[in-house]
């Protein structure tokens, strides 16, 4: 069989998929709005009016979500390390040394520059 | 288990960068505020120019290699580009780096104040001078460099990343018209972080196809089904090959801003700040056509009638597209945007070739597109609005705004003009030379080959209608009176610009040694 045929067939029915359900939904669904419908469904918080303060959002929580993606990909890469280090000697020491070092210097701009004051 | 071995001169170009980069993030850390823009000006371009003593150096080495466990090649088309990409970014670096007083400066003082508020005035009136900028710079250039270099989807997919992360953050930088700025900010981010999915989805199915995301693996699973059609590869396995090799080309095309994943280009182009939009446009088409040139000629070469009919009518309608929108364009950065997307497409004629003429004319014409590029996009910083009081505004992208510049301002207008020439591919400009050797490559060699250069020289009339235009406007209309003034350029702007006009001249009159260059550079390590 010709490899395009199961190609066009899968987006023939992802594309039918789409189609069938948006317009499912808007036939068959009951139209009763109330003010709990038409608030954002539990995303965040609300965007309008402004937050106080000029609408400055607070970017503490997104800070403290990069220092820890920061340290989780240090311990990803450290821990496969940890179990080979037997075997791999000390070039992969000097390596994983150096690999550190580059993760303290994002480290040591977020605490210079203020970013590890809550306030 | 053994540690693989690192060959550190294949790669000292990039470590050279890499370590600058690192550096200058710890100057933002602890640097004074007052020395830290001297400071990172002079890291940035004596890093550069140390990565490309080192290509030039591994040039004459002349050995092809792989390193790093199989994962970074470094051969002839890989030290091509990665030193034009360090030369074009030598050229961005010094543009940006010019403009020292804050008020004339393209770059917003604190990008992360909210555009018209009081944090926004305060950084300004405290005169503050963007710097982060250099290490976005750098570390866009490490990902620049690694990516044509790259072995496997999953290095390029890093490459990709590292180039693009830091692009997002820059196009949100513009001193003036922020709110456009931060626009164009988000749109690329959005619409990049899409097609690196993309990207890494087709890197996935072609995993599930040979066993491994090697580009010379890739092609030796396609290879062994014993033909060139994918009918014949590997039985059962064809849908994964094809729907990888599709949603790579996505992600490629994209950075690259072919139809149909061109809608970002105009938008991004003129909202990001100038000279930013001269390094985007320049050193991410360089980069990513080196990545698609790799994929293509190395892992994917046994199905190449498979995708070509598909490349082929993207680089026609990319071609058209391009030409076409940009006739109507009022904005001068919007205009050199949509003359990108055509260029987009000449250089996929060069690919389609697949021969060596084929690379070395691809080669060729992203250094001379990239060294016009610049050139222009440095000379749109200097066109200013002037202020009430008699000072020097934002920049005057209006096309309006430019007439009459023949006569206030000769020598801007006579180089603004040639890169427009070279552009559109009048003789005795790199233009001229480059269309020349992508067309002949894929006349000779390409499917349907004459279809597509009949498209391209047709695209090439078209385009050359709006060029001339700009130029009628500059020498044949009247002036628009004190509105606009020509802010004279800084020795750091004029070398640059010189750069790129010596480039534009030199490639259309005496292209041999060049084109020897690009020729004898197009082998790819398989």
């Amino acid at each position: 069989m010709n490899p395009y045929v199961p190609i066009l067939a899968l987006m023939a029915i992802g594309g039918g998929f789409a189609v069938f359900s948006v317009a499912a939904g808007a036939f068959t669904g009951p139209k009763r709005y109330n003010r709990a419908k038409l608030e954002a469904y539990e995303c965040g918080i609300e965007p309008t009016p402004p937050a106080a303060g000029g609408g400055r959002f607070p970017i503490k929580y997104y800070l403290v979500a990069m220092l820890f993606i920061v340290f989780d990909i240090e311990s990803v890469f450290l821990l496969p390390f940890a179990v080979a280090f037997d075997s791999l000697g000390v070039f992969a020491l000097v390596e994983m040394v150096l690999f550190v070092i580059t993760v303290f210097i994002a480290y040591a701009y977020v605490w210079r520059r203020g970013g590890l004051e809550w306030d | 288990m053994n540690a693989p071995s690192v060959d550190y001169t294949a790669v000292a170009p990039m470590l050279a960068v890499f370590v600058a980069a690192l550096v200058a993030v710890l100057v933002e850390a602890f640097a004074p505020r007052a020395q830290r823009f001297i400071i990172q000006v002079f890291l940035a371009t004596v890093s550069i120019a140390t990565a490309l003593i080192f290509v030039v150096y591994l040039a004459t080495q002349d050995t092809s290699k792989t390193t790093a466990g199989g994962a970074v090649v470094i051969d002839g088309p890989a030290l091509f580009l990665q030193g034009t990409i360090l030369v074009l970014a030598l050229m961005a670096v010094l543009t940006m780096a010019d403009e020292a007083s804050p008020e004339s400066s393209a770059f917003t003082a604190q990008a992360s104040a909210v555009p018209g508020s009081v944090d926004e005035a305060r950084a300004s009136r405290l005169g503050l001078v963007q710097t982060e900028i250099y290490p976005l710079i750098l570390f866009s250039l490490v990902g620049m460099l690694l990516f044509p270099a790259s072995n496997d989807l999953l290095t390029m997919f890093i490459a990709l990343e590292v180039l693009s992360l830091p692009l997002y953050l820059l196009c949100g930088m513009a001193r003036r018209r922020r709110l456009l700025s931060q626009e164009a900010s988000l749109k690329y981010f959005l619409l990049g972080a899409f097609s690196s999915a993309f990207f890494l989805f087709g890197a996935a199915l072609l995993y599930g196809f040979a066993g491994s995301v090697r580009l010379s693996a890739i092609a030796a699973a396609i290879a062994d089904g014993g033909g060139t059609t994918a009918a014949s590869a590997v039985v059962g396995k064809d849908g994964l090959l094809l729907m990888g090799i599709g949603l790579l080309a996505v992600g490629l095309l994209f950075k690259v801003g072919a139809v149909p994943f061109q809608s970002w280009t105009p938008d991004v182009y003129q909202g990001a700040p100038t000279p930013v939009t001269g390094f985007m446009a320049a050193c991410t088409k360089v980069a990513a056509f080196g990545a698609l040139l790799r994929i293509a000629y190395v892992a994917i070469p046994g199905v190449r009638w498979d995708w070509q009919p598909v490349i082929w009518v993207i680089a026609a309608l990319t071609m058209l597209v391009g030409s076409i929108i940009a006739i109507v364009q009022a904005d001068v950065k919007r205009m050199l945007a949509y003359s990108s997307i055509a260029h987009a497409g000449f250089i996929l004629v060069g690919l389609l070739a697949m021969d060596r003429a084929g690379i070395g004319a691809v080669l060729f014409y992203l250094a001379a597109y990239g060294f016009t590029t610049i050139g222009a996009f440095a000379l749109v910083t200097m066109v200013r609005t002037s202020t009430p009081d008699g000072g020097v505004g934002g920049e005057a992208t209006h096309l309006s705004q430019w007439q009459g510049l023949g006569k206030r301002s000769p020598w801007l207008a006579a180089i603004f003009t040639l890169f427009l020439l070279a552009f559109a591919g009048i003789p005795l400009t790199s233009g001229f030379t480059s269309k020349f050797a992508v067309f002949s490559a894929a006349a000779d060699q390409a499917p349907w080959g004459p279809g597509l250069v009949v498209v391209g020289v047709a695209a090439s009339a078209i385009a050359v209608f709006f060029y001339i235009r700009v130029i009628v406007l500059m020498y044949f209309n009247d002036s628009v009176g004190d509105a606009v003034t020509v802010t004279r350029p800084g020795a750091l702007t004029t070398l640059a610009v010189g750069v790129g006009v010596v480039a534009t001249i030199g490639l259309g009159i005496l292209p041999s040694a060049a084109l020897g260059l690009a020729n004898s550079s197009s082998v790819f390590l398989p």
